[in-house]
């Protein structure tokens, strides 16, 4: 196992090194720059243009940027914003745990809703409940989420008033950032009425970011079902007389679960992207807006760190989900 | 379940209420910072210039002309370059958790706040690596002053290089705001530079309490300050950037006012019961730019005939739908010296056709640029772009639309031997009407670095703005500017499309707010009905 552990370990690596490159090169290769957006309608001469690239270390040359870029990383220096002049890795830890919060319930709604209606649905195939709910899953991957976000505001915010319209809390409650986890942070206050406030702000953005993971997670849960379910040691299993929760909760799910780990695991990428919008619409303050936010602005160390830094996330799930696979399945271990 | 979550939300405003007055803006963007002068953006400014910090001289409300602020008065001398300002006494510092004033308000803070900002030798100027004050050198000021003096602790001498008539409202504007000396003292003993960014501390009608990033600012009502004390108790800012989230929050009850609503929401708004909405002329213009050193367009009646082939009713009614006011000068009617004798150009394709033929122009296919972002002088550049198309297609000209990427929209734009007429526009500084036309009609401008993307540069024009810009006296500058506005129709660098119309949505229960012509956001005056 700890070998096992060691060589995905080294994997990490070389693609850590080329996520710098792709991350340093992304935003440097839109046009425009920070400083003209800087100055808006206004203008920039040439000359306090040339100023202020030297003052922000943009006239050297691109190569030259890149290693500086990566000399600084290694000694942890992520670089400061071009706009708050505040470092990225700070402002990174404030906003972090917002998204942490809001990825966790969105996952963990996907996976409770989503294993559960994928394995129905391939136990009954072919039957209503399996028709409806695949329906259900396809119009839930397509769904434009800035859209469907509203849509929820209107609806239940709006018309039935059972949930607030966005934030993480109610502004009334006012209490120090100790975890940065605020249904967490809303019982250490021990402010009354403070943790229901902050869960019911959590209810519509995570329903929302929740969508597209919970209808690729049914569907896939429920296609390798099916193949599972073909298997000759399930046949066997059932020839044997084993009662069919045994049979399906026992050898069929656990052999299906591997690639519906891979599918949670991937589903990450997917809800990076998807709290872009989802952040946004909400007033939620995560890394997915102040990305957006950064992008627009070029605020090149931002862009560049930020992403390395949710990259290097994406990795460290994508590890733990590997590893996870070893538990589930020993044969991978020896490999 | 839904007794809970009412319980959580709807509930927790009015409950707030009950204990102390609590207003809630729903805010467009987060603040950069909360030191003014470093930084660009409105939002910025009504989180921290507005509400935390006083200048010299304040813009009257809803107005933009200039009264006292920290200074309670000023003589300026005859020949317009001595400015002498007598500080008010008795002008409380706020406190904070760390630093608590020992003094009251003086000339040692002015200097500072100046000084750090004009002064690259200051030990402030670059109190955070990489700091740069733009609006400082975006107003001229390191050529305009010579010298800041301190007289007595109650008078400070401000010395130019010339005459500048807008210098009163430049110390105005946010970036101009005054900083406690006493407490970047504190913060250099103790290590903490970076706080005059991160806890303010100003002269202001409400005190700084926390920010949490990108989502909640907290101030609170300064019961010291020296003008009228605000009547709400705490001042909340809910950050939420998109516009049809707010209007959520505000039917809700989430917040009680909120900015830029948007255009399509107008009817709606003006619909429901429990909401009112404030209207007000934005001090902006959006424009056409031709480039004027290029043929067919160096010639006023090419320019002329192509404005009058553009329906410009039809693209107020269709871009801005409606909620904006045609143009027919490069400033807009809320400004003073505005001339309203002038006469628009007709809509007349018929005139323009022969108009055009007399000139000797047939044939022509020009370019039109379309800006790639939503502006509240410009909804939809794209859109008002295909408009005119069609109606230059009618008069024989062919119309190709460009557009290009923000940053590089804004440069390309700017560059000699541009191809092509641009759509852009202007929102106003500091409501001065130099401050549209040198910026952006000058010859001075008319380079690189500058904003006159007609590239137009006319003598007589320049000589009557820059008369303009060293008379003191506001009947002989307005004189001078309406005669400015003149030549500028005569010669049409521009078609001038619209001044689109600022709408402030809010709670019924909200009183006293006063919309500003600046586009600022202040509430010390506004107050809820329980």
């Amino acid at each position: 196992m700890v070998r096992f552990i060691l060589s995905k370990l080294l994997y990490l690596v070389p693609t850590f090194l080329g996520i710098t490159i792709i991350a340093f090169s992304f935003v440097r290769i839109l046009p425009g720059d920070p400083v003209l957006l800087m100055a808006g309608e206004r203008g920039v001469t040439p000359e306090r243009h040339a100023e202020l690239s030297a003052q922000l270390g943009y006239d050297k040359p691109v190569v030259m940027q890149y290693f500086d870029f990566l000399g600084r990383l290694m000694q942890g220096d992520f670089g400061s914003s071009l706009v708050t002049k505040k470092p990225v890795l700070a402002e990174f830890l404030t906003l972090f745990p917002a998204t942490v919060e809001l990825g966790l319930c969105a996952i963990i709604i996907a996976t409770l809703i989503g294993v559960p209606v994928g394995v129905l649905a391939a136990i009954r195939r072919g039957s209503w409940f399996d028709q409806v709910s695949m329906t259900a899953a396809l119009v839930g991957f397509s769904m434009p989420i800035f859209w469907w976000g509203l849509l929820l505001i209107i609806l239940f915010s709006g018309i039935l008033g059972w949930t607030p319209v966005s934030g993480r809390i109610s502004l009334l409650y006012f209490f120090p950032n100790v975890t940065g986890f605020m249904l967490i942070d809303s019982i250490l206050s021990g402010q009354k009425g403070a943790f229901g406030s902050a869960l019911s702000h959590l209810i519509l953005p995570s329903i929302v970011l929740a969508t597209i993971p919970l209808a690729v997670i049914a569907r896939q849960t429920r296609s390798a079902m099916l193949e599972v379910m073909g298997e000759d040691y399930v046949r066997t299993a059932r020839a044997k007389g084993m009662p069919p929760f045994r049979v399906i909760g026992i050898h069929a799910l656990r052999n299906a679960m591997i690639p519906v780990v891979t599918t949670i695991g991937l589903q990450i990428g997917v809800l990076m992207a998807g709290a872009i919008l989802t952040e946004t619409i909400f007033s939620w303050p995560g890394i997915g807006k102040w990305m957006i936010d950064s992008i627009s602005r070029r605020d090149y160390p931002v862009v560049q760190s930020g992403l390395l830094l949710i990259a290097a996330l994406v990795m460290v799930v994508n590890l733990i989900v590997d590893l996870t696979y070893g538990l589930i399945n020993p044969r991978i271990r020896v490999k | 379940m839904k007794q809970f979550l009412v319980f959580a939300s709807a509930l927790a405003l009015s409950a707030a209420m009950a204990e102390a007055k609590t207003f809630v803006y729903c805010s467009e963007a987060s603040p950069e910072g909360f030191d003014p002068a470093p930084y660009t953006a409105g939002g910025t400014f009504d989180a921290s210039a507005h509400p935390i910090y006083n200048r010299l001289t304040e813009f009257k409300k809803g107005t933009t002309e200039v009264e006292p602020g920290l200074a309670e008065s000023w003589e300026v001398s005859e020949d317009g370059t001595e400015y002498t300002f007598h500080l008010r006494k008795g002008v409380k510092w706020h406190s904070n958790e760390k630093f608590t004033p020992t003094r009251d308000f003086n000339a040692d803070d002015v200097i500072f706040s100046y000084e750090r900002q004009g002064k690259a030798d200051n030990p402030w100027h670059q109190y955070i690596a990489g700091i740069t004050y733009e609006y400082y050198t975006a107003m001229d000021m390191p050529n305009l002053v010579k010298s800041i003096e301190k007289i007595d602790d109650y008078t400070v001498k401000f010395t130019l290089n010339q005459p500048e008539a807008p210098f009163l409202a430049n110390i105005a504007m946010p970036f101009a705001s005054i900083v406690s000396k006493e407490y970047a003292d504190a913060l250099d003993a103790a290590g903490t530079r970076e706080d005059l960014n991160n806890m303010p501390v100003g002269t202001g009608p409400f005190k700084f309490v926390a920010y949490q990033k990108d989502a909640v600012i907290r101030y609170q009502k300064n019961p010291d300050y020296w003008g009228t004390a605000p009547l709400i108790d705490d001042l909340v800012f809910a950050i939420t950037p998109d516009a049809a989230v707010r209007l959520q929050k505000l039917k809700a009850g989430e917040c009680h006012l909120m900015p830029y609503p948007a255009p399509a929401d107008i009817e709606a708004i003006k619909a429901d019961p429990n909401l009112k909405l404030d209207e007000q002329a934005g001090l902006n213009v959006g424009y056409l730019a031709y480039n004027t050193t290029m043929a067919p367009f160096d010639n006023p009646a090419v320019r002329k005939a192509l404005n009058m082939a553009i329906n410009k009713q039809a693209i107020v009614d269709a871009v801005f739908q409606g909620h904006a006011e045609p143009a027919k000068n490069p400033i807009p009617p809320t400004m003073w010296s505005y001339n309203d004798a002038i006469q628009d150009d007709p809509y007349d394709p018929e005139a323009a056709k022969k108009m055009l033929e007399e000139a000797g122009v047939t044939d022509l296919s020009m370019k039109i640029w379309a800006m790639p972002v939503q502006r509240p002088y410009m909804p939809n550049a794209r859109r008002t772009a295909e408009l005119m198309q069609e109606d230059l297609s009618k008069v024989g000209v062919s119309v190709e639309i460009v557009s290009y990427e923000w940053g590089e929209y804004l440069q390309k734009s700017m560059e000699a031997g541009r191809d092509g007429a641009v759509i852009l526009g202007w929102t106003g500084d500091n409501g001065d009407p130099d401050n549209f036309l040198s910026v952006l009609l000058s010859c001075d401008s008319a380079k690189e670095g500058g904003a006159n993307r007609a590239f137009w540069c006319n003598e007589d024009f320049s000589k009557l703005l820059k008369d303009a810009k060293v008379t003191a006296d506001p009947a002989v500058r307005t004189k001078l500017y309406e005669d400015a506005q003149v030549i500028f129709k005569e010669q049409a660098p521009w078609f001038t499309i619209a001044h689109s119309t600022q709408y402030v949505p809010m709670s019924n229960k909200v009183s006293g707010f006063v919309m500003s012509p600046l586009g600022d956001f202040t509430f010390e005056t506004v107050d809820i009905a329980e």
